[in-house]
């Protein structure tokens, strides 16, 4: 029996290694090794091919994650074998260690993971991933050959693997490398125990390590390919990550930031075309409301024409996406929506899910037109061009301007005593429009910390932000329910408006039904408007402000 | 986990032949198998290619200073493996017990801790009754018995049954086969046919006499491995498919 390899070794190929040694005794057959480390294990081992062994022959790999590397970041690698014999997918941890595996047979990859059948893998892997899709990241056609090393009375004491691969970009969106290129990777020399034969394993291996070009394979086959086409793992993050320091000039901050912003936002544009998960055009929004929310809150730093018109521009990008993203997030909802019911059976509400199916396709086809359209493609070029000029003129010469710890200190203290002032005037009569606003003003002083998260104090930042977005949650589920209850009121107008005209396939139980869920509905934003004062209370009450005061004053230099 | 043990009271009988080939056929059904080889003189370790050696010697088995699982060997086959012999299991005997004290299920105990990791092991017991053939017979769920068709053997497979049904609580299936059968003789073909007539447990299935058998010392292999389409292979083939179903 075999256990898992040993260790692996790099071979960098030399002059006249791809010539395969051959030998007429039936004990000695042509192997695929290369002539230095046969000749390094000739003196110990005897050397014999072993054709069709499990492990050997022609495979192709690819590679699967999310778009934002959700597998990878878990710490697990999943691997879409296909052979001649078949294909299966491999679950295993990021030093190999197998989790899960389950046969696959004619399932495209580029498909959401929900149409992956039932198994061992699909278990595992889906509460990490729902709801993005899987897709390809790299593949790679490898060709494996297997080897026994024979002692001198003829027996097998280990298992020898030679593999080589060429790798290729896989057309996975987001890609810095164009699908089609391909690298050849150095061949991987592998070493398995066979049980009870420990010291001739690690003979070979150290034989094998000592021949010359040789190396320790430090990284799976998966971060090999991915490195021999010049990319990286987990290189896309939909939080704001650009590199601001407290004595930049406040321009320059705000225009990398907004780059940062525009590259995320334009990294999507083709996941959001493709319709290939719901999660491109979340991201895809997000990135536009940060992007309003600089604009507005951080514009003075900028040139005021600039700010101005594509001020207007992202509003017309927001309230073009909003239609659909509203659909998805009731699509999404739809099962756990069902699981309230208490009256109407899940059946009633099929129509009502169909219904919403085809309105999404009709608002999807609108806005797939926009983004194709010339004016998005100048809204980007545009913006890019202003930006790129305000970063690379750096402080400018004329007035004093404000730094970036000065301008996240002034901006976002301000952003603090909105929400306050706002917050504390509500009381429990108050209108659900306040609380609507106080919203919004949560969102833009939770997107001012994280703009400027790097010139804040870590620990004080976590508990202020985890405050903050408690209290977002809340605000959140209030708002959805509401916005959710009045959607399905006009939702219910609108069927009722198609089946009185003999199209729609409404009926008095799905109708029922959407009461229900709307009740529901009533029932959680009620629960969300209790909670308000507590989560108010514990974000900026008396307890909270010597925290808010802390992190507010000192926004200042913080080295890296 | 089941447990077959190649057993009888008459060396040359074609006790190690079977095991090992038989063995081989289980763990190419995809079985994870295990085959110990009891035997002190080895012979089964020696056609696997495996040193007849086990650390600390089958008094650290016995006694438990030393894992079964520790002393197994990997064979030149997938998912079979090898527990070798050792010169000093001539002892196992008297590791096994005293006049006043003998221990009779010790093998099975030993053997116990093996389940999760094997499907079907295969003992190749030494010829002789001693108390390692009881704590063998005590172990087995099936006891092949390789039978060369002479009256004698036909007797001692008689008192093997009696001796088996004396056991209290589990006793093992007895499956007979005949062994080294010669089709030129007259006796061979009378006493096989007379005893499937009569005798339950006995296996259609009958292991020829024929030198390509004898040849596995030479290979070093199963017959089954380095003549897959011989007359042997298939016998042995068609034995396995008696056996296990």
């Amino acid at each position: 029996m075999l256990t898992p390899g040993l260790r692996g070794y790099l071979l960098e190929p030399a002059a006249g290694d791809h010539e395969t040694t051959s030998n007429s005794t039936s004990r000695h057959r042509a192997t695929d090794l290369p002539p230095a480390a046969l000749a390094a294990l000739a003196p110990s081992f005897t050397v014999v091919a072993e054709r069709g062994a499990p492990g050997s022959g022609a495979r192709r790999l690819t590679w699967l994650d999310t778009f934002d590397w959700r597998l990878y970041r878990a710490g697990l690698v999943l691997e879409l074998e296909q052979t001649r014999r078949g294909g299966r997918l491999l679950l295993s941890q990021a030093d190999g260690t197998p989790q899960a595996e389950q046969p696959v047979t004619g399932w495209p990859p580029r498909r959401p993971a929900q149409d992956l059948p039932a198994g061992p893998v699909r278990d595992r892997i889906m509460v990490l991933i729902s709801p993005r899709a899987l897709l390809p990241v790299v593949s790679a056609v490898s060709t494996a050959s297997v080897t026994r090393l024979l002692n001198a009375d003829g027996k097998t004491v280990a298992w020898l693997t030679a593999e080589r691969a060429g790798v290729t970009a896989a057309h996975s969106t987001g890609a810095a490398t164009a699908a089609g290129t391909t690298a050849e990777l150095p061949l991987r020399l592998s070493v398995a125990e066979v049980r009870g034969y420990p010291a001739q394993a690690r003979k070979a291996a150290a034989l094998l390590a000592a021949v010359s070009g040789a190396s320790p394979a430090s990284q799976p086959l998966f971060i090999a390919a991915l490195t021999a086409l010049g990319r990286h793992p987990a290189n896309y993050t939909n939080g704001v990550d650009a590199e601001i320091t407290a004595e930049l000039p406040g321009s320059v901050a705000v225009a990398r930031l907004l780059l940062r912003l525009l590259d995320t936002l334009e990294l999507n544009v083709d996941g959001v075309l493709r319709d290939i998960d719901t999660e491109f055009l979340h991201d895809f929004r997000v990135a536009v409301r940060r992007t309003r929310s600089a604009i507005k809150l951080l514009g003075e730093v900028l040139p005021a024409e600039a700010a101005n018109h594509h001020a207007q521009e992202f509003k017309w990008l927001g309230d073009l996406t909003t239609p659909t993203r509203d659909l998805d997030v009731h699509l999404l909802g739809f099962a756990a929506t069902t699981e309230h019911l208490l009256a109407a059976a899940p059946a009633d509400l099929e129509p009502f899910r169909a219904f919403l199916v085809n309105r999404r396709a009709r608002e999807f086809r609108r806005l797939a037109a926009a983004l194709r359209s010339p004016r998005f493609g100048a809204i980007t070029d545009d913006w890019r061009k202003a930006l790129l000029a305000v970063r690379d003129a750096g402080a400018p010469k004329k007035r004093r301007q404000p730094t970036a710890a000065e301008l996240a200190a002034r901006t976002t203290g301000r952003a603090f005593r909105r929400i306050a002032a706002q917050g504390g005037a509500i009381t429990p009569d108050s209108a659900p429009e306040s609380l609507h606003n106080l919203r919004k003003r949560c969102k833009e002083l939770r997107y001012l910390l994280e703009f400027f998260a790097p010139l804040h104090d870590p620990v004080a930042y976590r508990k202020v932000v985890g405050d903050l977005k408690q209290l977002q949650d809340c605000l959140g589920e209030f708002q959805d329910s509401q916005v959710q209850r009045e959607e399905i009121g006009a939702l219910a107008d609108a069927m009722l408006a198609e089946a009185l005209t003999g199209h729609g396939t409404a009926t008095a139980a799905t109708l029922l039904a959407m009461g229900e869920v709307a009740a529901w509905l009533a029932v959680s934003q009620a629960e969300a408007r209790d909670d308000f004062a507590r989560r108010f209370a514990r974000f900026a009450g008396p307890a909270a402000q010597p925290r808010i005061s802390a992190l507010l004053a000192e926004p200042g230099p913080k080295t890296p | 986990m089941k447990i077959y043990a190649t057993y009888n009271i008459k060396g040359g009988v074609g006790k190690t032949t079977a095991a090992v080939n038989l063995a081989y056929l289980s763990a190419a059904d995809g079985q994870r198998t295990l085959l110990w080889d009891l035997d002190p003189q080895g012979a089964a370790s020696f056609l696997f290619r495996i040193k007849p050696r086990v650390k600390g010697g089958g008094k650290a088995l016995i006694r438990g200073t030393k894992t079964l699982e520790g002393a197994i060997k990997g064979t030149d086959f997938d998912n079979l493996d090898l527990l070798p012999a050792d010169f000093t299991y001539r002892n196992m005997d008297l590791l096994l017990g005293t006049a006043q004290r003998k221990q009779t299920r010790k093998l099975a105990q030993l053997l116990r801790p093996l389940a999760a990791e094997f499907d079907n092991v295969f003992l190749d017991c030494p010829p002789s009754i001693s108390l390692v053939s009881e704590n063998v017979m005590h172990a087995a769920d099936v006891l092949l018995v390789p039978l060369i068709p002479t009256t004698l053997s036909v007797r001692t497979l008689d008192q093997l049954t009696d001796f088996v049904a004396g056991f209290d609580g589990d006793r093992p299936e007895i499956r007979a086969f005949f062994s080294m059968v010669d089709g030129r003789k007259k006796l061979h073909q009378e006493i096989t046919q007379d005893l499937l007539a009569k005798r339950a447990g006995v296996t259609a299935a009958a292991i020829p006499a024929l030198s390509l058998i004898e040849r596995m010392s030479v290979e070093r292999a199963p017959v089954t491995v380095f003549a897959p389409r011989s007359q042997a292979a298939r016998a042995f083939r068609a034995l396995w498919s008696e056996i296990r179903s």
